[in-house]
């Protein structure tokens, strides 16, 4: 009871957490998303070798552990000259690892949209953009949703790690407050419950997106 | 860089290794214990396991470590950083692994395991030599990209003191003032210990190919 007393009066720290990880991760999928689309045309479309680079590029990164990136971020810049606060590092790092996860999503996508309907497209003389446009993404946006999500997800529980470079993100707040109050169990499990909420709005997205997959191709 | 700094990240990649190694021992068979409970529909224990695995997944991996870490003391176990890092691994990883088992075994072919049953085999004879070999086959590719996922998740053990890879080379940057030569260092021995394991994947696929044919996807 005494865990419930303490998270409620810190309530505005929690808020401030959540508020962070959400702009966080926003903030990360509106430079990824298109980022990883065009990812993902170079990988279908561009010449050889710069589509071996960018793979190259890609699995290397994946292979990256997410923390060591936001390190190699938060203290490179500086060596670079520029000085960019935690939470511009931290966005910066989390959006340059999801954007190489979300470009493998779509490429895979890409594949998948059946060749009959490049080829009609073709037939029409779909200019290459159009093609993309009209035919090929708007099939992906909704084939890939639940991929996407899953990585909405990957991206939120990363975004826990930047609390390490000292972003004040919702494991910061947990952790703070437990720490000032010496009661573990309430703050964590306020954490736990606010993510466990984020995760379930990703979920409901994704199954409104099936829907729609669902009434359009059956 | 130094060589005592290398050699001090270097000790750091014994201790990832070794946890990583414990945490995979211990998670696989249980999230395919979690899997066959869920599978099984045993009541009330398979809704708590549903549970389980949905607020693990949901839940950021260090969350999860400070969660272990200083929640236990207050139910009266004493617990070491080393302890609650392996505990709070095996966790995820068996969370993470359970949808992975429990997917292959409600895709298992009925016709095989009736054809079993008609035999007369038992149903642990069943699953021992008829469900398990096929299963762990088909899903090697997950369940390696898995333990990579555990890799990449371990440096987060580092907050609660662990001295693996991350913490050792945030210790040499401490003591040189120069934190960024060592997490490159430290970035090269993870990315080099994943790239291995990912070629031990293929390896092994190829084996498994050539004895009994293709693998299913």
């Amino acid at each position: 009871m005494n865990g419930l007393l303490v998270v409620w009066e810190s309530r505005d720290v929690f808020l401030l957490g959540a508020a962070n990880t959400v702009s966080l991760v926003l903030g990360c999928l509106l430079f990824s998303i298109p980022l990883g689309i065009l990812g993902a045309v170079v990988l279908m479309e561009a010449s050889a070798p710069l589509r071996r680079l960018l793979a190259e590029l890609i699995d290397l990164l994946r292979c990256v552990p997410f923390l060591l990136l936001a390190y190699v971020v938060y203290y490179g810049l500086p060596e670079l000259g520029l000085r960019l606060d935690s939470w511009w590092a931290g966005l910066l790092s989390l959006t340059i690892y999801t954007t190489a996860y979300l470009a493998e999503i779509f490429r895979s996508a890409f594949f998948a949209v059946a060749k009959d309907n490049i080829e009609a497209a073709h037939a029409f003389g779909l200019s290459r953009s159009l093609l993309y446009r009209r035919i090929i993404l708007p099939q992906v946006a909704i084939t890939a949703a639940p991929m996407i999500g899953n990585q909405v997800i990957t991206t939120i529980r990363d975004s826990a790690l930047l609390m390490i470079i000292t972003v004040q993100e919702l494991t910061f707040a947990a952790n703070f407050v437990s720490a000032n109050h010496f009661t573990p169990f309430a703050p964590f499990a306020a954490a736990v419950g606010l993510y466990l909420l984020m995760s379930f709005v990703v979920e409901e997205g994704v199954r409104r997106m099936e829907r729609v997959r669902k009434v359009r191709y059956g | 860089m130094t060589w005592p700094a290398i050699r001090t990240i270097l000790d750091g990649a014994v201790v990832t290794a070794a946890l990583a190694a414990v945490s995979i021992l211990l998670s696989l068979p249980l999230g395919l214990l979690v899997a066959l409970l869920r599978w099984r529909r045993v009541p009330v224990v398979s809704g708590l396991l549903a549970t389980f695995v949905s607020v693990v997944r949901a839940t950021p991996f260090v969350t999860l470590v400070l969660f272990v870490y200083f929640i236990l003391p207050s139910a009266g176990l004493e617990l070491n950083p080393v302890p609650a890092a392996i505990l709070a691994l095996t966790l995820n990883t068996a969370a993470f692994s359970s949808e992975i088992w429990r997917s292959a075994l409600q895709t298992f072919p009925l016709d095989q395991r009736e054809a079993a049953m008609a035999f007369g085999m038992s149903e642990a004879g069943t699953f021992t030599r008829i469900v398990f070999p096929q299963i762990w086959r088909a899903n090697l590719g997950p369940l390696v990209s898995e333990v990579t996922i555990l890799l990449k998740c371990t440096p987060a053990v580092a907050v609660i003191g662990v001295v693996e890879i991350t913490r050792a080379a945030s210790r040499v940057g401490a003591e040189t003032y120069e934190p960024l030569p060592p997490f490159l260092v430290a970035t090269l021995i993870y990315t080099a210990l994943i790239a291995a394991i990912v070629r031990g994947q293929r390896v092994v696929e190829r084996r498994i190919a050539r004895r009994f044919g293709s693998v299913s996807p």
